[in-house]
C-alpha cells in the first residue's frame, strides 16, 4: 500500500474513531430540559429525553477499548503492522506446524514399517488414500485407475518396475518419458503400417479372454453377449501385408527402447507393448497419433512437496493398490 | 423490636424472629398493612430477600428438583459400552444418545424432538400453568440451591436484609466471601458438568485438574460458570420477569380452567392484623391477616393478593407460606391455593377441554411417531458423487467409464461389512473394490468405476441407482446418480 493510501486510512480511522467517542459522551447526558423531553414534536407527540440504559452505554465504551486495542495489536492503521506483527502467513506458518507437531505421533507409528509391508496397515492405508486424493487423484483418479495420458496404478503394470523402491523414486523424483515422433522418419505408409503391428501383438496375448478386470465383480448377463467376449479390438483391420511391414519399421526403429519382444524397458520408461495397456489408447488412430507425433509424458516430482512420513505412506499405498487383497 | 429499613426498599420490614421460617414467634399486632408502589418503568430492581419456607408444595419440589439436579450431574459418569453413554461430540458430529447415534443427517429428528417437547409444555401450560417454571426450571432450581447457600452463609431473610444495610466489616466481608465462593463453587461444577456432554469427563476432569485441558474447554467451563453465578445468583427472578419468553407467551394458553395460584378474595377481604384470639367476624375483618408472609416467601417479590400476574412463576410457595399462618390462626386453609379463574367465579369448572385435548393429541402423535422414526431408522446412508476431473473415460470406440466416490456412512455402533450393488444400467461393469469394512461411526470413501460398452448405452445421461447393503442384508441405502457418455440420445 502506498503511503498515501495509508495515511488516508490512518487518517478516516482516527476521525471516525474519535467521532464515535464523541457522539455518544456528547449524548451521555440528556439537554437537561425542565419538562424532560428532547423539544422535538411530532404532530402531538414528544420524544422523551432518556440516557441510554447503562449496560448499552457501557458496551459501547467496551467496543471501542476493543477496537483501539485491536488497532494497537493487529494490522489496521495502514502500514501499520501492529505489535504482535499478525500477518495470514505467519498464522498459516503457526497452524501447520501446529498440525504437523499433532499428526507426527501418528505417522510416527508407521515409520518403521517399510513401503511393502504398509499397505496391509488399514489405518494407515485410510490416511494415504486422503494424500492420495489431495495430491495425485487430479491425475490419476480418484480411484487410481488413470485416465488418457495418466497411467493406471492399480493394475500392477508398471512403466518404470513396480517394486517399492522404483515406486517411491518415481513419486518423489518424478518422471519424464519421451516417445519421439516418427512420422517425418516413417512416412505416412511406415506409421500406418507400424501402428498395425503394434496393434496385433496385443490381440495375439489377448486370447482367450482379455479384459483385465477379475470377472468376480461383474453383474450377471441377461440376454446379452457377455462383455469380457466382446473384444476391443475385434474390428482391428486384420492385414497381414500392413502387419508384416510394420514388423520391420518396428525392429529398425522401435526395437531400441520398446525391445525386441516388445515386453518394454522399465529404466527408459517404455512400456510394454503386448499387454493391450494402453496410455494413450488402444485404438488405430490412437496407436498411429502416438508414432507419428510422439508423446511426452511427465510424473511431477513430491519429495520437496510432502514430507518424507507421507511420501512413505504415498508409496506404500500405491505400492498396495495391485496387491491388496480383494 | 426494631425494624432495619434498607434505603431502596419498598417492602416493608418486619423483625419477626431469628430463623425466619419459625411462626411461633410471630407478633400478629405488629402486622402492618401493605404498602402499594406505583408502577414506574424505569424503577430500579428492587432486592428480593426470600424466606425459606416448609411445606406441602416445598417438599414436592424437592421431589422434582433432586432428581433432576442428580440426573444433570450424573448422566456424563454413565457408559455405554467403550464411550460415554450421553455425549455430544461436535468434532466428530455425533451425537450419542445411549443406543442411538445421530448424525448431521438426522438434524429434522432434533427439530422435532424440539417440537414435541414444546407442544408437551403448551399441553401442561394448558392443563396445570406455570407448573415447568415453579418445579423443574433450571433456573428456579439453581435458584434455589443459591438461596440455599445464600441462607447457610448469611443467615435468615432478616439478618440478610441488617447485613447488606451494615458498613462494610470484617463480619460482612467474611459472610460475603463465603456466600460468593459457595456460589461459584457450585456454578462451576455446573460450568464443568455441562462441559463434560461435550467432552468426555473423565479425560476432561483428569485434564482440568492437572491444568492440561485446551484453552477452548477452560474458556465453555468459565463462561457457563460465570453464566450460572450470574443468572442464579444475581439475575433469578429478572430472566423470569424479562428474559424467558415463555413467560409472556404462556398467557395465550392459559384459560379459565388453568390451574393457577390464587387468593380468595372474598374470603380474605378485608385484610387486616388482629388478635389470635379476635373474633374477625366482630372486627369486621376476613380471613387475611396481613401478615406479609405470602410476599417475603416469594421468589419473584409479587403479592399474589394482587390477582394472577405474569411475574408468577407459581412455586406455591405462598400457599405454603399461608397455610402455616392459617393453621397458627386456626382458620382453614387454603386462603391462598391452587385454583382456576371459574372456580373462583364459581362457575362450571372442566379438565378436558378442546384446546387442551387438542394439544394432548398433537403432542401423542408426533411422540408416537418420533419413536417410530428413531427406532425403525436405518443406520446407514450412502452419498455417490460423479468424480469431477473427467465427465466419462474412454478406453476404445466402444468401451466407457465413469467414476464414482461412494460415501458409505456406518451411522451404527458396530463396525459392518457392506457390499456394493448398481440397479438401472445393463451389463454394467463395477470395477474396485465393492466391498467395504466400515467400523462403528466411520465415514467410508469408496472409489469405483463403472464400465459400460455403447451397445448398451442409450443416451449420453443414464440415471442409475447404487445399492449398499450389510452382509446380513438388514441396512440397505441407496443412491442415485448419472453414467455420462458421448453417446446419442437414441
Amino acid at each position: 500500500m502506498s503511503e498515501s493510501w495509508s495515511l488516508y486510512i490512518i487518517v478516516l480511522t482516527t476521525v471516525m474513531t474519535v467521532g464515535v467517542i464523541w457522539v455518544l459522551l456528547a449524548n451521555r447526558r440528556g439537554t437537561g430540559s425542565v419538562d424532560k423531553t428532547t423539544g422535538h414534536q411530532h404532530d402531538g407527540i414528544e420524544e422523551y429525553d432518556n440516557p441510554l440504559p447503562a449496560w448499552w452505554f457501557y458496551l459501547f465504551i467496551l467496543s471501542i477499548v476493543f477496537g483501539v486495542a485491536y488497532l494497537v495489536f493487529y494490522p489496521g492503521m495502514g502500514n501499520y503492522p501492529g505489535l504482535l506483527n499478525w500477518t495470514s502467513v505467519n498464522k498459516w506458518e503457526q497452524e501447520n506446524q501446529k498440525a504437523e507437531k499433532t499428526y507426527a505421533e501418528i505417522f510416527a507409528r508407521y515409520r518403521n514399517i517399510s513401503v511393502d509391508a504398509i499397505y496391509k496397515e488399514p489405518a494407515a492405508m485410510k490416511m494415504a488414500q486422503r494424500i492420495f486424493a489431495n495430491n495425485c487423484a487430479q491425475c490419476h483418479g480418484v480411484d487410481a485407475r488413470g485416465s488418457l495420458g495418466f497411467p493406471n496404478l492399480a493394475d500392477n503394470d508398471w512403466l518404470y518396475g513396480g517394486s517399492a523402491e522404483q515406486i517411491s523414486h518415481s513419486i518423489e523424483w518424478g518422471r519424464t518419458a519421451v516417445m519421439p515422433a516418427w512420422g517425418q522418419v516413417l512416412g505416412d505408409k511406415g506409421v500406418i503400417d507400424t501402428a498395425h503391428y503394434v496393434l496385433s501383438l496385443s490381440v495375439a496375448s489377448q486370447e482367450p479372454s482379455a479384459n483385465r478386470e477379475p470377472s468376480a465383480n461383474r453383474k450377471p448377463l441377461a440376454n446379452k453377449e457377455p462383455l469380457a467376449n466382446r473384444k476391443p479390438l475385434a474390428n482391428l483391420p486384420n492385414d497381414s501385408s500392413r502387419i508384416e511391414a510394420g514388423a520391420q519399421s518396428y525392429q529398425t526403429f522401435c526395437a531400441a527402447c520398446h525391445g525386441a519382444d516388445a515386453k518394454g524397458n522399465p529404466l527408459l520408461g517404455a512400456p510394454n507393448l503386448t499387454d493391450d495397456i494402453w496410455l494413450y489408447g488402444g485404438h488405430l488412430q490412437a496407436v498411429m497419433a502416438s508414432i507419428q507425433k510422439g508423446r511426452a509424458g511427465a510424473m511431477p516430482a513430491h519429495a520437496k512437496k510432502l514430507n518424507a512420513d507421507k511420501l512413505h505412506l504415498l508409496s506404500g499405498y500405491v505400492y498396495g493398490l495391485s496387491r491388496r487383497e480383494r | 423490636m426494631s425494624t432495619n429499613k434498607p434505603a431502596n426498599s419498598k417492602i416493608p420490614v418486619y423483625d419477626l424472629d431469628q430463623d425466619g421460617s419459625n411462626l411461633d414467634a410471630l407478633d400478629f399486632d405488629k402486622v402492618k398493612p401493605t404498602e402499594i408502589g406505583e408502577i414506574d418503568f424505569y424503577q430500579k430492581r428492587e432486592r428480593i430477600y426470600t424466606r425459606p419456607i416448609k411445606g406441602f408444595y416445598q417438599r414436592i419440589r424437592l421431589l422434582t428438583g433432586w432428581p433432576l439436579l442428580i440426573a444433570y450431574f450424573g448422566l456424563p459418569w454413565l457408559q455405554w459400552g467403550e464411550r460415554q453413554a450421553v455425549l455430544f461430540d461436535l468434532p466428530a458430529r455425533q451425537f450419542h444418545l445411549f443406543f442411538i447415534s445421530l448424525w448431521p443427517q438426522d438434524l429434522s429428528l432434533l427439530a422435532w424432538l424440539l417440537i414435541i417437547a414444546a407442544f408437551l409444555l403448551f399441553t401442561v401450560t394448558v392443563w396445570a400453568g406455570r407448573v415447568w417454571c415453579g418445579y423443574t426450571c433450571p433456573q428456579t432450581v439453581w435458584t434455589s440451591i443459591f438461596m440455599w447457600a445464600e441462607q447457610i452463609t448469611e443467615g435468615t431473610r432478616n439478618q440478610r436484609i441488617k447485613l447488606d444495610a451494615m458498613p462494610w466489616h470484617w463480619t460482612k466481608l467474611r459472610k460475603k466471601i463465603a456466600k460468593h465462593s459457595l456460589w461459584l463453587g457450585f456454578a462451576a461444577l455446573t460450568g464443568l458438568t455441562f462441559v463434560a456432554y461435550f467432552v468426555p469427563v473423565r479425560e476432561l476432569l483428569a485434564d482440568v485438574l492437572l491444568l492440561e485441558a485446551s484453552h477452548g474447554a477452560y474458556a465453555w467451563i468459565l463462561f457457563f460458570t460465570l453464566a450460572t453465578y450470574i443468572n442464579a445468583g444475581w439475575l433469578r427472578e429478572q430472566v423470569c420477569m424479562y428474559m424467558c419468553p415463555y413467560a409472556r407467551f404462556q398467557s395465550a394458553m392459559f384459560d379459565g380452567d388453568t390451574l393457577i395460584v390464587a387468593y380468595d378474595n372474598e374470603r380474605g377481604e378485608a385484610r387486616g392484623s388482629r388478635k389470635i384470639t379476635a373474633d374477625p367476624k366482630a372486627l369486621n375483618l376476613g380471613d387475611c391477616i396481613d401478615c406479609q408472609m405470602c410476599v417475603q416467601v416469594c421468589p419473584t417479590g409479587i403479592d399474589i393478593r394482587d390477582g394472577l400476574q405474569y411475574e408468577c412463576i407459581t412455586c406455591a410457595l405462598c400457599i405454603d407460606a399461608c397455610d402455616a399462618v392459617m393453621e397458627k390462626m386456626q382458620y382453614d386453609t387454603g386462603l391462598i391455593k391452587y385454583t382456576t379463574e371459574k372456580k373462583q367465579a364459581k362457575q362450571h369448572a372442566r379438565i378436558l377441554r378442546p384446546r387442551l385435548l387438542g394439544y394432548l393429541g398433537a403432542t401423542l402423535i408426533m411422540s408416537a411417531i418420533f419413536l417410530f422414526v428413531i427406532f425403525t431408522r436405518t443406520p446407514l446412508s450412502l452419498d455417490v458423487m460423479r468424480e469431477r476431473d473427467a465427465l466419462y473415460y474412454q478406453l476404445d470406440n466402444t468401451r466407457f467409464e465413469n467414476l464414482y466416490v461412494l460415501k458409505i456412512m456406518n451411522m451404527s455402533q458396530q463396525d459392518q461389512d457392506y457390499t456394493v450393488s448398481l440397479e438401472g444400467l445393463d451389463n454394467a461393469l463395477i470395477i474396485g473394490n465393492i466391498n467395504a469394512q466400515v467400523r462403528a461411526g466411520e465415514v467410508y470413501e469408496l472409489p469405483l468405476r463403472v464400465q459400460m460398452h455403447s451397445a448398451d448405452l442409450d443416451s449420453h445421461r443414464m440415471t442409475f441407482t447404487f445399492y449398499v447393503e450389510n452382509i446380513s442384508g438388514r441396512n440397505k441405502a441407496k443412491s442415485e446418480s448419472r453414467f455420462l457418455s458421448p453417446i446419442p440420445s437414441s
